[in-house]
């Protein structure tokens, strides 16, 4: 639950108004408003680097000569912090351990197999990074895909069918929402990361049954995500769980944000708030964030995953993971396990930590309004004006430092934001020089809403209650 | 009886005196403003007092007896779901071979050297120098994954590189790169088929086509596999003395190369219907670039067709140019669409840098290299040939198409049938003459009925020999396990 003050919901809701108004003359007047133009916030996002997404990384330089309508990158780099990508081991750039086993497994494999995993794409090094992850995540077996989105929207349809249920929370990932669609089971959702919610939502749906017939349902499963990425927040698992085991639905756990970011050793939610994973029936994550790879997996039961070998689409019909990435996840793991001879796991591990909560206790302190809970290395700033996005994302580009903003679609209207994701690849230095500037570009914006000491409680009063 | 109705007479001649008595009434006599107010308005007066009254009662409505908290107690007890996944059956249990060095022609499974028939590696790029060598550059410089969506900085300068690249071979003004060539055609096809439109689709498309027209929510029709008599005539009922239909949007999606039956789809037929009924077409290319026209662009180079004709064209690339990942391309405002509203584009992490930059080589090699295709054709030709008399097996494919496809002769009523007896045949020639093919193994998701089949792909890679043993093993394993049935 987001409180925004009444005084900024209006001029953020005047604003849009104004946006609106304009709009709609510029259908009479279009030569004269052409610069209101929708790609106005273009040069914000897509912004092309031209090295590996690290905790410094080189942002090309785009010019336009039409008003922002395109954007023609020139050869001009600048060197920014890096406070977008999800690099959250710092394994996206080239690693002293994982590279040269890479490069070796690229030499002996080849960069893609061309071929499903069912017919002739599945080499001993997919076997072992099954093994690996399966392991890792503390499941008794795994299955890999090539790509985190495919993943989620190829399991659900297999999973669930008609006369099925799906409760999603409400800010559940696309890929989820689309998997969901694709299955044909009924949809229901449950208010962001509330467990009582949950709990009225699956009583009322088992007591209903399916809608007309009222049949009762054949499952259910309950979807969620293990750090919401646009919120920055961790999932209540511990109370999701206990209410879905009262009413026998099934778990499925989301980690693409938190598996390898989160947790003592890495291995997500279920090490950091005490969960044992046994309780959570279907346990998928991705690769692309902590450990710089790319794809997905799904980690269960035996039984479960040999069935998503038997039947699953992505299995058996999109070619399997490209042979260097699997080993850069595998090693990348190792590291993280301190299998590799050294502590650098460990240390990347409490860097991460250390870094997130440093950053979102001075951000408090400035008096950003930040979301999401301590640990989680992901922190909404919220910006909420619209003609906050651009000027929040310039500003902070001129100051070398690169920050991603998010707004409607993407976020309700009202609740534009930016948002810094913490890397263990970042130093002290960094996070300091971030924070200065931030600190000058807050001030300039006008995002400070709470300046001074955060006076939380007083505040509540006058605030406007959004979800 | 008398007495009964004598008395029955008193009461209505007693009740109509004193209604009379009561119309006599002074009250009921009086004058208002010089008007003599009779006594029937006073009774209507009262009526319609009463007929307003009932009116502002709500309709009765019986009393709603919502579930105790008690009954729901019981009901959420009472509730068993049915199990997560069904019991696991012997057929569910397969183990797909385990390759043991990379999946190029030739390649080793449990130590032995097999010739590889499984890798849709056409042109025989999988460990071609020039790509390893780009691979690995790519690799020290920008590390393994992009750790982010294009939007958010997930966009990396080999990324654009490979889209102009892409867009420069096929001739269209701008292209798409996508993560996952399954993702391509589930996401390209929802950002334009909305709720609504109306999709004529081929019944013989991949899964990733079904599940992209099941997201999109759109009207469906499916038209014969591969029968341009089918499409003409739903195409004709579909727009005709149909108002409404023009002014939807409407598709025609099909397959380049069907995966699931190795047929070619007459594109320049397709073209004149999509003309003459007004459509537009979503093409999918992912078994033809590199393989098909004289220099690998393609059906519409096959067909000669100007590529701008259809609309939108898709691909995987991770058969000819031996590498992962998709891309959709098609003019500029097509491709723009889709950077704002293709939820596999938007919402999920970019492609690798280094599958990007293996993709801009095969490209180069390919466009360096036209012998590669020449070489290519070749081979397609020589062993449609001779796989085209193996006893009880028939070839479905087109001569021209890098999928040689094989069913049974006979049909044995069930697609599980002839799978099982299929992949006896191909497990025999693995084992026995270390040939290594694969059957249409078919998702339960997948609503496709084409009859099962064996695949061959062929690669510009296999030698004269590799053919020659191919075609041999196939006919004798076929003998051996027909026989046995």
């Amino acid at each position: 639950m987001i409180t925004i003050p009444y005084l900024t919901a209006l001029t953020t809701y005047f604003s849009y108004g104004l946006l609106f108004a304009f709009g709609q003359l510029r259908d009479f007047f279009r030569r004269i408003f052409d610069w209101w133009s929708q790609s106005n916030l273009q040069d914000c996002f897509n912004r092309p680097i031209s090295s590996p997404p690290d905790a410094w990384f080189d942002v090309v330089e785009r010019i336009s000569n039409d008003n922002n309508k395109t954007l023609k990158r020139t050869t001009r780099v600048n060197r920014c912090l890096n406070l977008g990508s999800y690099n959250y081991l710092g394994f996206a750039a080239a690693d002293e351990y994982c590279t040269p086993r890479v490069i070796e497994c690229l030499k002996k494999f080849s960069a893609s197999t061309c071929s499903t995993r069912i017919d002739g794409g599945t080499t001993t090094l997919h076997a072992e990074l099954e093994e690996c992850v399966a392991n890792f995540v503390g499941k008794p077996a795994a299955i890999v895909f090539g790509m985190g989105y495919v993943t989620n929207s190829a399991i659900l349809p297999v999973l669930m069918g008609k006369g099925s249920l799906i409760i999603s929370d409400s800010l559940n990932h696309n890929s989820i929402v689309n998997g969901a669609r694709g299955s044909g089971a009924t949809i229901r959702v449950f208010q962001h990361n509330t467990p009582s919610h949950l709990d009225k939502v699956l009583r009322e749906q088992i007591a209903d049954g399916q809608p007309r017939t009222h049949r009762p349902w054949k499952k259910i499963m309950v979807v969620v995500e293990g750090i919401y990425s646009m919120e920055g927040e961790l999932c209540k698992l511990p109370e999701i769980i206990s209410v879905c085991k009262k009413y026998k639905a099934y778990v499925y756990l989301d980690e693409a944000h938190s598996i390898g970011a989160v947790g003592k050793t890495g291995r997500g939610v279920c090490e950091l708030l005490g969960v044992d994973t046994a309780d959570v029936d279907i346990m998928m994550g991705t690769f692309t964030k902590s450990f710089g790879s790319c794809g997905g997996y799904i980690t269960g039961s035996k039984e479960l995953i040999q069935y998503l070998k038997y039947t699953c689409p992505a299995h058996l019909y999109a070619t399997s993971i490209s042979p260097p990435a699997a080993q850069q996840i595998i090693s990348s793991i190792k590291v993280v396990l301190g299998e590799d001879g050294s502590s650098r796991g460990a240390q990347k591990l409490a860097r991460i930590r250390e870094n997130s909560n440093f950053f979102r206790s001075e951000l408090q302190k400035m008096g950003f309004e930040v979301l999401g809970d301590n640990d989680s290395p992901v922190m909404p700033i919220m910006l909420y004006n619209p003609a906050k996005i651009p000027a929040f994302s310039r500003e902070c580009l001129k100051r070398s430092v690169a920050v991603v903003t998010v707004a409607f679609p993407a976020t309700p209207l009202l609740l534009a934001r930016a948002r810094i994701c913490i890397s263990a690849a970042h130093s002290r230095e960094d996070l300091v020089k971030a924070l200065e500037v931030l600190s000058t570009v807050g001030d300039m914006v006008g995002i400070k809403y709470f300046p001074a000491e955060p006076k939380k409680q007083q505040l509540e009063g006058d605030r406007v209650k959004l979800e | 009886m008398d007495a009964m109705l004598s008395s029955f007479e008193s009461m209505v001649k007693s009740a109509s005196d004193w209604v009379a008595f009561a119309l006599d009434a002074p009250s009921s006599r009086a004058v208002v403003f010089g008007v003599p107010i009779r006594g029937h308005l006073l009774v209507e007066g009262l009526l319609l007092v009463v007929i307003l009254f009932l009116l502002s009662q709500k309709s009765y409505k019986p009393p709603k007896r919502p579930l105790t908290k008690k009954e729901i107690d019981e009901l959420c007890d009472e509730w068993v779901p049915e199990p997560l996944i069904p019991a696991i059956t012997e057929e569910m249990k397969y183990e797909p071979p385990v390759l043991e060095s990379a999946a190029g022609t030739h390649t080793i499974i449990n130590g032995k050297e097999v010739v590889n028939f499984t890798s849709a590696n056409y042109l025989g790029l999988v460990g071609d120098e020039k790509l390893q060598d780009s691979c690995t550059k790519a690799l020290e410089k920008y590390g393994v994954g992009s750790c982010g969506p294009r939007g958010f900085y997930g966009t990396i300068d080999v990324h654009l590189d490979c889209e102009a690249r892409i867009a420069k071979f096929l001739g269209t003004s701008d292209s798409i790169l996508y993560s996952y060539g399954l993702s391509t055609m589930f996401s390209t096809i929802p950002a334009f088929c909305k709720k609504g439109d109306v999709v004529v689709v081929d019944e013989g498309v991949h899964w990733g086509i079904q599940n992209g027209l099941h997201l999109s929510r759109s009207t469906i029709i499916y038209f014969k596999h591969n029968d341009m008599k089918s499409l003409q005539s739903i195409l004709e009922n579909a727009t005709h003395d149909n108002k409404r239909a023009k002014k939807l949007r409407r598709y025609i999606v099909v397959e380049s190369v069907y995966q699931n039956s190795g047929q070619i789809a007459p594109l320049d037929e397709i073209i004149r219907l999509k003309e003459k009924y007004r459509f537009r077409v979503i093409l999918d290319e992912s078994n033809s670039i590199g393989v098909l026209g004289s220099t690998g662009r393609g059906l519409t180079e096959h067909c000669k067709v100007p590529i701008e004709k259809v609309d939108i064209v898709t691909a995987a690339m991770g058969h000819a140019l031996a590498t992962e990942g998709g891309f959709c391309t098609g003019s500029a405002r097509v491709i723009d669409h889709q950077r704002l509203s293709s939820s596999g584009y938007v919402f999920s992490a970019s492609l690798p840098p280094y599958l990007a930059s293996v993709a801009i080589t095969a490209v180069n090699v390919l466009e360096e290299n036209p012998n590669l295709i020449t070489k290519l054709k070749e081979n397609i030709v020589t062993l449609h040939k001779g796989l085209s008399d193996v006893e009880g097996l028939e070839i479905a494919s087109d001569p021209q198409s890098p999928i040689v496809f094989l069913r049974l002769k006979k049909s044995l009523g069930s697609f599980k049938a002839e799978l099982q007896v299929l992949e006896d045949i191909a497990n025999h020639v693995l084992k026995e003459y270390s040939i290594f093919i694969a059957t249409s193994k078919r998702s339960t998701a997948d609503k496709c009925k084409l009859p099962a089949g064996i695949r061959f792909y062929v690669s510009a890679a296999h030698t004269e020999s590799d053919l020659a043993k191919a075609c041999e093993s196939l006919k004798k394993a076929t003998a051996f396990v027909l026989a046995g049935q």
